[in-house]
């Protein structure tokens, strides 16, 4: 930046030389430096990565047996296994996706291939941006409020998994709008000009090409449902209940309040550490799992679908 | 024809009721918030609930005051920024300027592992090593701590931060970048006074996006911040247990009567949560659309 246009005819070498003297020297130590600083922080981030899943990984494996994951709790939770939390989590998950899957598809269908730059539009995205954004105990206090309350259905697995579904339909309606921008024109313009309508060409010719990027996105929201707390909490989950929910009008156990109550409010919390840690990595392992399947999935078809 | 343009049409209007219901939940959540708040103010007034500094919602003479758990909220979320931001921005930079791409490919994934940790997780992880190390090294009655609270807080802001930021910074058009490169300055250079500025907006959205996340954070600070509702001194609070207005929350809602002064006492710090966030979004999203403007 200094370079003068005298500097400027000579020759690279001696502009680096000249340069050197000025600021050229500095510049190289500061950018030594720095380069060093940023590379440790990025280290360190991925260091925080690595600890909190060896530290999981190393007590909680040893708690895992075919007894701890089919086995009721007992003793006051001080023994057995943590069934209930298990099946209570999977129920969650399929309430919930069953509502927020077909609702999040459909807005995100309409936002991507019908919709108009209209005030209708921005009002839709602005309120999809401050859903997602909402602290998720807000979205229980709401289910508290609607559900619980207001319609009736009680503290129960309903209500949690109504709940939850609205906390995850931002998610779905996002990831479902990445894939179908995705999809190149191309596809709908040779399938309109064939005479098909619009909707035969998303039925048939969008959405399939869209459908490796939805699934991604709905394995997020499945891992999202699995680790929520506080919204169930609220809702419907129990305390302690060594049986399973046999209604949806029932209570039920969730792995991660399961979690939550085994660390903070048993008889004996520090005796009780080997089933916390057990507990930790199941929720730790399903979550987890779930992630790298969706990324999988999109590295596998991200490379497809590129003309 | 006729009947194949009225089936589009029907489809196309289902799909329109269908996207339309977000801003109907989004209204929705106003109005059920709202509608119970306004019941806690037959027994305090709007005033003594934001400016109260007692917050004791069960003793003869109950209080609702806000204030202990605003600033709980303030000191742990502000406490979770500090740490996270420069570390955030800093690796956001190494992944997008620094790093060998296959690197950045790699450190990417690993690092968003963090956005999918369960909260109550991080809170047991946190409880187990974090809390006993902050009370040894400093010499503490009890490790639950508003320091403890952020950093688990700022780790967990981080995967939004460096995402966000790394989207920002990547897309700061490779012309400018070579512009200054082929002027004779250094990368880092090139960096600092040409990359960041440019991706500054979209830097400041993480930021915002990311302090969001940090203030809604329930169950982690519920497991490691000690609970005590007290204003927090300023800046020594920072080694005394705290409450935030989500920890309250989720710790009383369970225990009150519904329809108590209590439970519309909590509607009301969820209303005051919502606002907050609603308006950090708003801004978040401000920021980005100027920035979009900015790079075409």
């Amino acid at each position: 930046m200094e370079l003068s246009s005298k500097v400027y005819e000579k020759d690279h070498k001696s502009i680096r030389a000249q340069g050197g003297l000025s600021m050229g020297l500095n510049a190289r130590t500061n950018e030594r430096i720095a380069f060093t600083l940023l590379t440790l922080s990025a280290m360190t981030v991925a260091g925080f990565v690595v600890i909190i899943l060896a530290y999981i990984i190393y007590n909680g494996y040893s708690v895992i047996s075919i007894e701890f994951l089919t086995e009721m709790p007992r003793m006051r939770m001080t023994q057995g296994g943590i069934y209930p939390a298990i099946v209570g989590t999977v129920l969650l998950i399929i309430g919930s996706m069953g509502v927020a899957l077909p609702m999040g598809v459909m807005a995100a269908i309409y936002l991507n291939e019908y919709a108009g730059e209209t005030r209708t539009t921005w009002l839709i995205e602005m309120a999809i941006n401050n859903l997602a954004g909402t602290p998720s105990v807000v979205f229980g206090l709401f289910g508290l409020a609607l559900f619980v309350k207001y319609v009736g259905f009680g503290s129960s697995l309903l209500s949690a998994c109504l709940t939850l579904s609205l906390l995850i339909i931002p998610v779905i309606i996002r990831s479902t709008q990445e894939a179908l921008i995705a999809v190149p024109n191309e596809y709908r313009d040779s399938s309109l000009a064939l005479g098909i309508s619009k909707w035969q060409t998303i039925r048939h010719v969008v959405l399939p090409a869209a459908i490796p990027g939805i699934i991604t996105g709905s394995i997020l929201s499945i891992g999202r449902v699995a680790g929520e707390t506080a919204p169930i909490l609220l809702t419907g989950a129990a305390y302690f209940l060594p049986r399973l929910p046999d209604s949806i009008y029932s209570q039920f156990m969730a792995l991660p309040y399961h979690l939550f109550v085994l660390a903070t409010s048993g008889t004996n919390i520090t005796q009780n550490r080997p089933i916390q840690y057990g507990t930790a990595l199941v929720l730790l392992s399903i979550v987890l799992g779930l992630n790298i399947i969706a990324v999988l999935i999109r590295r596998h078809y991200r490379q497809k679908l590129q003309i | 024809m006729f009947n194949r343009n009225y089936k589009e049409k029907t489809i196309e209007s289902v799909l329109f009721s269908v996207s339309a219901l977000t801003v109907v939940i989004l209204l929705l959540i106003c109005l059920f918030l709202f509608r119970d708040s306004l019941l806690l103010f037959k027994e305090t007034s709007l005033l003594d609930f934001l400016t109260g500094k007692f917050w004791y919602p069960t003793s003869v003479n109950r209080q609702f005051g806000l204030l202990p758990l605003f600033f709980g909220s303030l000191i742990v979320t502000a406490g979770a920024i500090l740490f996270a931001v420069p570390l955030g921005i800093a690796s956001a930079i190494y992944i997008s300027e620094i790093a060998h791409p296959k690197v950045a490919d790699a450190l990417k994934p690993f690092i968003e592992i963090l956005a999918g940790i369960p909260s109550v997780v991080f809170g047991f992880f946190g409880l187990v090593i974090l809390v006993p190390a902050v009370q040894n090294t400093f010499n503490l009655p009890t490790g639950q701590t508003a320091l403890t609270g952020s950093i688990m807080l700022g780790i967990m802001a981080l995967p939004t931060i460096i995402t966000i930021s790394e989207d920002a910074i990547s897309s700061v058009p490779s012309t400018i970048k070579q512009g200054s490169l082929a002027l004779g300055a250094t990368r880092w250079q090139t960096i600092y006074k040409v990359i960041v500025p440019a991706a500054l907006s979209g830097i400041s959205a993480a930021v915002m996006l990311g302090m969001g996340r940090a203030i809604g954070e329930t169950m982690t600070l519920m497991m490691v911040t000690g609970n005590t509702a007290v204003i927090p001194s300023f800046p020594g609070g920072i080694l005394d247990p705290v409450r935030t207005m989500t920890a309250t929350i989720a710790l009383e809602m369970g225990e009150v009567p519904q329809g108590s002064a209590h439970f519309h006492a909590l509607f009301a710090v969820g209303t005051v949560l919502f606002t907050i966030t609603f308006l950090i979004n708003l801004i978040a999203d401000l920021i980005k659309n100027r920035y979009r403007f900015k790079v075409d």
